[in-house]
């Protein structure tokens, strides 16, 4: 397959990875932001063919892993109201709320309906004016304007049954709280590159002026992500910190206008908790006023109470990339896909899913 | 809580969900929950020495013949999908269920759940396809059964199936057999069905090429057997895909999996959807293709057999079996790393079949 298969080239991967380990003379952490490219890197087996200087840590960059446990209650709450159809991304179905999940909401009755894209929720909507329809808009920059899409486009058809469930959460501000973390031993950070696509780079030339980290903004695929590890282990080894654009077959300075415009529109940046991290100022979306009509926290009052976080999931630090997935004690035991402790574990970009998946180091593997 | 004065604070994680109270879609989706439900529920109350080899079919002796019976369930969304329908599928996969036991299918049943209001004229549509794929494949639907349910209670027709086929004295298939050194041989691309079907599903809908390659495969199996006695097993890939047919077998016969990752076919097309929709082809259905697991020796000439078949053109090795890493799947992938291939949990897609 054109523009997949050039990037999943077996010599051009192995060659970059002896010039990584050529290179390499002192230990580096490295952290890839975004699950899908922790999702390759597992896949592939890509930390396996680093050398031992090199260490890849997995970031917070699931959107499934983040979303706090009351946008699931809350969604829980809403989807169970007579009359509602809650509308949601897939993977968002299992990840466990307080006392239940998605699925198990619709397994007894409620209306929840998996949509991958938010356009749905308008037709449903369009279609079924005797209902209210909610989409469940989670997620990064990159899923921002088609989620601010759903709202624009239901305004001006002038739809008065669909409502977006918000809870959005922004790059920039995460890697700025993971630098300023006391725990931190990242020395140089693989930005996702579908989420710079969207919103261009001048804000992680920000953080490279203001922490002097090596950025480098990555793709999804094996050459890809050797690559960016490449380019990050050179300017690190040279004592530079510069952002460099790996993934330059997508990525723009700028980024994509139109996008940033609709979401602008819709959205304003607003405080916003992270499962896993906690509150980081300036970090997440919310509807603006004049959008108010659509929110569906104040249409149905959703006030809902934070849950008690189990003692053995160590996905804090797991999101974090203080501690890997194969440290947990939990992990493949009491922690699996079937049932998670953990949103890590619920989200096929989730690090522990996918350790879980390719690799089940750890109590499974020397039980076997 | 950490700090509260610092940015970053602890996380508040989700109690665990381990109640398990309610049948949820991936109950039927062929992975983790399917066996979970078998296991705690459906084994522990009906156990029997037949049921206990957890095959596609069971063979049972009745005055020395050996007869493979076999049921299945038909609720396909939507019922009429490029390259087949509920009634060629019901067929279909139901003489795959004899086949891969190494049985002559003969005999079919076919009892229709009708949902008030479907309208004759679909009915109708699919009977004659059911009909035609029964006639196609040398089968006989010898008795059926119809009931009617309210509209609301079912989604416009299921179709459930039992088959009866004769299995030879002298040819013996199960998921317990196989030994390392073993070949796993599959034969054609995986991924065509559940894509087809994808591509027709109301809210995800994209043009497509994609048609289903549901097909009876009992021709291609008496091909195969023709040319050696020395298969170990056989299974048709349907729900949960390639990965939970060969993860059942490397648990049965408690040996290792390994694939390798440039040796399975996935059209071009199939990978460009589950590129774009995160699908992995190796867990997406397919009803009519089959993985056989045979003695080293004999891969060469089950694989001349299976070319000269339609249905086998593009049969090939995609893997070994080995001592080690006993019950699981792995795959080499093309960068000479390895990794685990591990059954489906939860559902892809539910529906499919």
């Amino acid at each position: 397959m054109k523009y997949i298969d050039e990037y999943r080239n077996a010599p051009i991967a192995l060659g970059l990875a002896r010039k990584i380990a050529h290179l390499a003379t002192r230990p580096w952490v490295l952290m890839e932001i975004c699950g899908g490219q922790t999702h390759t890197i597992l896949r592939y087996g890509i930390d396996e063919l680093l050398p031992r200087e090199v260490e890849l840590v997995h970031g917070p960059g699931c959107p499934v892993c983040v979303t706090p446990v009351e946008t699931i209650d809350k969604a829980i709450a809403v989807a169970t109201v007579p009359n509602v159809t809650l509308v949601s991304y897939g993977d968002m179905l299992r990840v466990p709320g307080s006392t239940s999940d998605l699925f198990r909401a619709k397994a007894r009755g409620a209306d929840v309906r998996v949509a991958y894209s938010p356009m749905e929720a308008v037709k449903i909507a369009r279609a079924n004016p005797d209902r209210k329809i909610v989409f469940l808009a989670i997620g990064f920059e990159t899923t921002a304007p088609p989620n601010a899409m759903a709202a624009w486009q239901a305004r001006r058809e002038g739809l008065t049954n669909l409502s977006l469930l918000v809870s959005h959460v922004l790059v920039p501000p995460a890697i700025r709280a993971l630098l300023t973390s006391e725990q931190n031993r990242v020395q140089g950070f693989i930005a996702p590159g579908h989420v710079c696509t969207i919103t261009g780079y001048q804000d992680y030339e920000a953080l490279v002026r203001e922490f002097a980290v090596p950025i480098v903004i990555g793709g999804f695929e094996p050459v890809d992500l050797m690559e960016a590890i490449l380019m990050l282990v050179k300017q690190l080894e040279k004592g530079e910190a510069r952002l460099e654009n790996q993934y330059v077959r997508s990525v723009s300075y700028e980024g994509n206008r139109a996008a940033q415009q609709m979401v602008a529109e819709v959205f304003e940046v607003a405080d916003q908790k992270w499962r896993g991290i906690g509150i980081i100022p300036r970090s997440g979306l919310r509807l603006r006023p004049e959008y108010a009509q659509f929110d569906a926290d104040k249409i149905f009052h959703l006030d809902v109470v934070t849950a008690e976080e189990p003692a053995e999931c160590i996905s804090a630090q797991v999101l974090r990339g203080v501690q890997k997935p194969i440290d947990c004690r939990a992990f493949g035991s009491r922690c699996t896909p079937e049932n998670p402790l953990g949103a890590p574990m619920v989200s096929s970009e989730g690090a522990c899913a996918a350790y879980y998946r390719y690799r089940r180091q750890g109590p499974i593997a020397k039980e076997a | 809580m950490a700090g509260s004065s610092k940015t970053v604070t602890e996380i508040a994680c989700p109690v665990p969900l381990t109640a398990k109270d309610t049948v949820l879609l991936g109950h039927g989706s062929g992975g983790k929950l399917s066996a979970e439900l078998l296991h705690e529920i459906f084994l522990p109350a009906l156990q029997n020495p037949a049921l206990a080899k957890l095959d596609d079919q069971a063979i049972v002796q009745i005055n020395g013949t050996r007869l493979a019976f076999t049921t299945d369930s038909f609720v396909v969304k939507p019922l009429f999908f490029p390259g087949g329908d509920i009634g060629s599928l019901a067929v279909h996969g139901t003489i795959n269920d004899l086949a891969v036991g190494g049985a002559k299918p003969l005999f079919l049943s076919a009892g229709f759940i009708l949902e008030e209001g479907l309208s004759i004229g679909t009915l109708r549509r699919v009977v004659d396809s059911l009909k035609k794929a029964a006639t196609a494949a040398g089968v006989q639907v010898v008795t059926g059964d119809t009931k009617v349910v309210e509209r609301g209670s079912g989604d416009e027709l299921f179709i459930n199936t039992t088959g009866l086929g004769i299995v030879p004295d002298d040819v013996c298939l199960s998921a317990d057999q196989a030994r390392p050194g073993d070949k796993v041989i599959l034969s054609g691309c995986i991924g065509d069905h559940g894509i087809a079907i994808l591509a027709q599903r109301e809210g995800l809908a994209f043009e497509s090429t994609i048609q289903s390659d549901s097909a009876a495969l009992h021709v291609l199996v008496s091909d195969m057997l023709n040319a050696t006695h020395e298969i170990r097993c056989m299974r048709d890939p349907t729900r949960g895909g390639l990965s939970s047919a060969l993860n059942e077998i490397a648990e049965r016969s408690q040996v290792g999996i390994e694939l390798r990752e440039e040796t399975i076919p996935v059209r071009e097309e199939v990978r460009g959807a589950c590129e774009m929709l995160g699908l992995d082809p190796l867990y997406v259905a397919n009803e009519g293709k089959l993985i056989a697991i045979v003695a080293p020796g004999v891969a060469g000439a089950v694989l001349e057999a299976m070319h000269k078949n339609p249905l086998g053109r593009e049969a090939r090795v995609i893997g070994t079996v080995t001592q080690s890493n006993q019950g699981l799947v792995t795959m080499r992938t093309g960068l000479g790393t390895t990794r685990i291939v591990d059954m489906l949990a939860g559902d892809q897609l539910p529906r499919i079949c």
